[in-house]
């Protein structure tokens, strides 16, 4: 509109991107509600988002540049736990002007809802983006009751 | 908001080599590691979720922006129980200095890590001294 000199920018916000970006915004934007008792203070890592659906419970770690192999997820009862590594080698002959990002060991604690099912789960890595799938057990699945 | 984008332009006016310029709103701000060397500045930065297609990174006007738009699909008629992350678009600027070979920039992406590689020129690398012995 104001002549962006590449043609990605103008595709960067472009309808369907805007649309994607205004469905996250609305989803995660204003979570309500106090931070779990495990929660950690903003900035950890990874970053986690986690939603609800009517059958499962998906948990999105934002943990770029990982061996997703090295990754440890377990879960006990309805608390999830995922553990793993990081390394960041230093460039020892270089000077630092600013280190921001994560190394090193992270362990995080989920807490999920009651009624998941810990021998359903499964786990992608995508573009630094680990999904946790965990099914709901079926008897929690709202169910809709018929009146004659 | 109008005092905010004056601080932000005093701060680019002072200067310094890659110095953080802008921000916008909603827009993540990433973390980064930047490093020197004797041939050139190194930045990474973490940008989970986004793809090579839905990277931008441009010189303008001395400046280095880096925007990158996260890929999300998000199931039908889901409800956030939590969220660290609130936006689905990154965003950082760092003002370059002169002896950076702005042309001559290099970027990679891979599993959401961001590595640009900015050399330097030929004639402002360090040059080692010999101390001659007599």
């Amino acid at each position: 509109m104001f002549g962006n000199p590449t043609a990605f920018s103008n595709s960067l916000f472009d309808e369907f991107w805007r649309l994607q970006q205004e469905m996250f915004e609305g989803l995660f934007g204003d979570v309500a509600g106090p931070g779990g008792i495990r929660s950690l203070p903003r900035g950890s890592f990874p970053a986690i988002n986690v939603i609800n659906t009517a059958d499962t419970v998906q948990v999105y770690l934002f943990a770029p540049g990982i061996d997703p192999k090295a990754l440890n997820i377990a879960v006990q009862q309805n608390l999830l736990t995922i553990e793993g590594k990081r390394p960041i080698p230093l460039e020892e002959k270089a000077t630092y002007y600013r280190q921001e990002r994560f190394g090193g060991e992270f362990r995080r604690v989920i807490s999920l809802p009651e009624d998941v099912d810990p021998e359903r789960i499964e786990a992608k890595y995508r573009e630094g983006i680990v999904q946790v799938i965990v099914q709901r057990q079926a008897s929690a699945k709202p169910r809709q009751i018929e009146i004659h | 908001m109008a005092t905010r984008t004056t601080e932000v332009a005093k701060q680019t006016a002072a200067g310094g080599s890659l110095q953080r310029a802008e921000q916008t709103a909603t827009a993540i701000r990433p973390p980064v590691d930047i490093y020197e060397d004797g041939d050139g500045i190194t930045l990474q930065a973490d940008l989970p979720g986004v793809s090579k297609d839905r990277l931008s990174i441009r010189v303008e006007s001395q400046s280095l922006i880096i925007e990158g738009q996260m890929q999300f699909a998000l199931p039908e008629q889901a409800e956030a129980l939590y969220a660290d992350v609130r936006s689905s678009v990154y965003r950082r600027t760092f003002a370059l200095s002169g002896e950076l070979e702005t042309d001559k920039i290099e970027a990679s992406l891979k599993d959401g890590v961001l590595t640009v590689r900015i050399p330097k020129r030929a004639e402002r690398r360090a040059r080692r001294i010999e101390i001659q012995a007599h």
